[in-house]
């Protein structure tokens, strides 16, 4: 049987399913049968066993991870924690009703203070599953552990839960939540586990089935029959050999440079980044140095940063974005006011330009940065909507000595505009997720949605087809650094409406170098032209795919007519 | 009864790590000391769920309280933890 999903990256492989077990229902409010010293004996007995558990998880995880453990395990035993549970044990509760009010009453306390604090909520859940489990004679929940390595299916993984992922033992991720841009798909592609998201009938799967996760065709093959176990494992090794060839810069059958080029948040990447034949930095997410700040890290802190990141790309381009805060990252010193609909609030440039002061702190520290270093530095703003506001981030780089400043494109108004944003920005940079929320009008986050969060569809195509030709008839250059770069064959499609280079997550350049390779420009623009033309995401994958296909089978690489070009379908 | 009252050094405030510091620290102290932000809540400083809960940021104010002969050296040496930027 095959069960659908939405794929992450090119893998596939072959495994035995181990189930992620699911949250345990709340405790009832019923009067407990025992008496408070009886129940306080056996909260005591199991608070004790999970703080000693925690610990003990703790030394073997070390470094971050560990640290979060460590602290997990102070608030099984904290004694504030335990007053509150002797409280209402007096008042009758059982232990199991007691423990799960006092942790929640903690986690709303978390969660009021936002920010930081509200972050560890989550952890505090977790703590109060697992003393309940204990107490109810279960296993704790989170992601178990079998001695061999699995695919692991969950409804959806929490950041805390991949903070201790084994990722030795875990060979694919399959969830039934989730889309393309969750947490587990991030996850899954910084890390080059094979994945798939949002799996219809994945609740179906038990413990111990043997399946072939395809990320690739975005397939999920229960009871695999002998045949398509020896294909997925052939193609397992086709693919493994396939990352082992050498790397080369990115090119087309006929000759075209496309650069490809990595994304990043941090100068921790980058060595494996340029093993795996990174050309340069596409997109480096300064946010995620400062998500745990409080206030704004000063000029100098920044600088070593950007410095680390900058003296790993000698003589290459690194694309810095500007802080990009709000919506589902949030800031504590840019964000502080509520809003209702953070993706259409003050958020990228408009957060920035609210606090100017931190865009000037982190634009002189790029500078500095820069004059230090020998890499190729562009800055770049995000979340532009308007022309005006090119206009008023250019001139502010400039004024702090950066010479190359451009925008990113990832509000339908700047892609509808990108003729006259590219007037005065040095290039522009497509951000494909965000420019499908916007354009299909769907939170990227929201699992109900996800279905419309697919590049394929033909009108984030027609917006990306108007930004490349822009930056064409102007001679700039047009990035694109979504994750629609990393699908081999969109990456294709993306180059066909002008694309002039592709940034990704490192563990995706082999595949899409290796795409890019087998078509020319023409047969790039011409599945272009094919998939602007389609109904929907779906037949333009599939129109596309069947063409490339064809092209792939024939020989002789025939020149498609000059009317294959995607600017003409525009007009 | 003891105080001190010093300014918080960690960059990012009693957040989770140099909480966990802190209320290690007075747990294995002996004797109850307690932690306040000025202006605000007064906890359990070896409960690190009621330290985090304070919400304490960089240079806060807060005072540290507590009875008995070892007094003295235990709200140094905790006042100490306190001035630390362990985010540093």
């Amino acid at each position: 049987m095959e069960l659908q999903g939405i794929g992450i990256g090119q893998g596939v492989v072959v495994g035995r399913v181990v189930r992620m077990p699911d949250p345990m229902p709340d405790p009832v409010a019923a009067p407990s049968a025992l008496t408070p010293a009886e129940e306080g004996d056996r909260v005591a007995k199991a608070l004790g066993a999970v703080a000693a558990d925690l610990l003990a998880r703790a030394a073997r995880a070390g470094g971050m991870a560990g640290e979060v453990l460590e602290a997990q395990s102070m608030m099984a035993e904290d004694p504030s924690l335990v007053d509150d549970v002797t409280l209402r044990l007096a008042a009758g509760a059982t232990a199991e009703r007691a423990v799960f009010e006092a942790f929640a009453a903690f986690r709303d306390m978390l969660t009021e203070l936002g920010g930081y604090m509200a972050e560890r909520a989550g952890d505090l859940d977790d703590v109060s599953q697992r003393v309940v489990a204990r107490l109810r004679g279960v296993s704790a929940p989170g992601v178990p552990d079998r001695g061999h390595p699995f695919i692991l299916v969950a409804r959806d993984l929490a950041p805390a839960d991949t903070a201790t992922l084994d990722l030795s033992q875990v060979l694919g991720l399959i969830t039934l939540d989730g889309g393309p841009t969750s947490h587990t798909a991030i996850l899954a592609r910084e890390k080059s586990i094979v994945a798939i998201v949002r799996t219809n009938g994945a609740a179906g799967l038990a413990d111990g089935d043997e399946v072939i996760l395809d990320a690739a065709n975005n397939l999920v093959i229960t009871s695999p029959s002998a045949e398509q176990l020896s294909e997925a494992h052939a193609r397992v090794a086709a693919r493994a050999a396939r990352a082992l060839a050498p790397v080369s810069p990115g090119r087309l059958a006929d000759g075209t440079p496309i650069p490809l080029l990595s994304n990043l948040g941090s100068a921790d990447g980058a060595a494996a980044a340029v093993a795996l034949g990174a050309e340069g930095v596409g997109l480096f997410r300064t946010e995620f140095l400062f998500l745990d700040a409080v206030t704004a890290p000063t000029v100098a802190e920044q600088r070593t940063e950007y410095e680390r990141m900058l003296r790993a790309f000698p003589g290459k381009k690194v694309v810095v974005r500007a802080l990009d805060a709000g919506a589902d990252k949030p800031l504590a010193f840019l964000n502080d006011a509520r809003e209702d609909n953070p993706a259409l609030g003050l958020r990228g440039l408009r957060a920035l330009r609210a606090s100017e002061q931190i865009l000037r702190d982190q634009l002189e520290a790029l500078a500095q940065a820069d004059a230090a270093t020998d890499a190729e530095l562009w800055v770049m703003a995000p979340m532009v909507a308007t022309v005006e506001e090119t206009r008023y981030f250019v001139a502010l780089a400039r004024e702090l000595g950066l010479r190359t400043a451009g925008v990113m494109v990832e509000i339908p108004a700047a892609a509808l505009l990108a003729d006259r944003i590219l007037r005065h920005a040095d290039f522009a940079s497509i951000g494909t997720n965000d420019l499908t929320q916007y354009t299909l009008a769907a939170d990227r986050l929201l699992g109900s949605v996800a279905a419309f969060q697919d590049p394929w569809n033909p009108a984030v195509l027609r917006l990306v087809a108007e930004v490349g030709a822009a930056g064409a008839a102007l001679g700039k250059p047009v990035g694109v650094c979504g994750e629609a770069a990393a699908d081999p064959l969109l990456a294709v499609v993306l180059v066909g409406l002008g694309a002039t280079s592709l940034s990704m997550s490192a563990s995706a350049l082999a595949d899409v170098r290796a795409t890019l390779a087998d078509f020319t420009s023409a047969q790039a623009r011409l599945l272009a032209e094919l998939a602007l033309e389609a109904e929907d995401a779906a037949s333009a994958r599939e129109v596309v795919t069947t063409r490339a296909a064809k092209f792939l089978d024939s020989s002789s690489r025939f020149e498609p007519s000059p009317t294959a070009h995607p600017r003409k379908v525009l007009k | 009864m003891l105080e001190r009252t010093v300014l918080i050094g960690s960059t990012n405030g009693l957040h989770a790590r140099p909480a966990k510091l802190f209320s290690q620290a007075a747990a294995v102290a002996g004797i109850p000391v307690t932690l306040t932000k000025t202006g605000g809540k007064t906890v359990n400083a070896a409960s690190i769920l009621g330290v985090i809960s304070l919400g304490i940021g960089h240079g806060d104010e807060v005072t540290l309280a507590a009875d008995g002969d070892a007094a003295e050296t235990i709200l140094d040496e905790l006042a100490g933890l306190l001035l630390i930027d362990h985010d540093a």
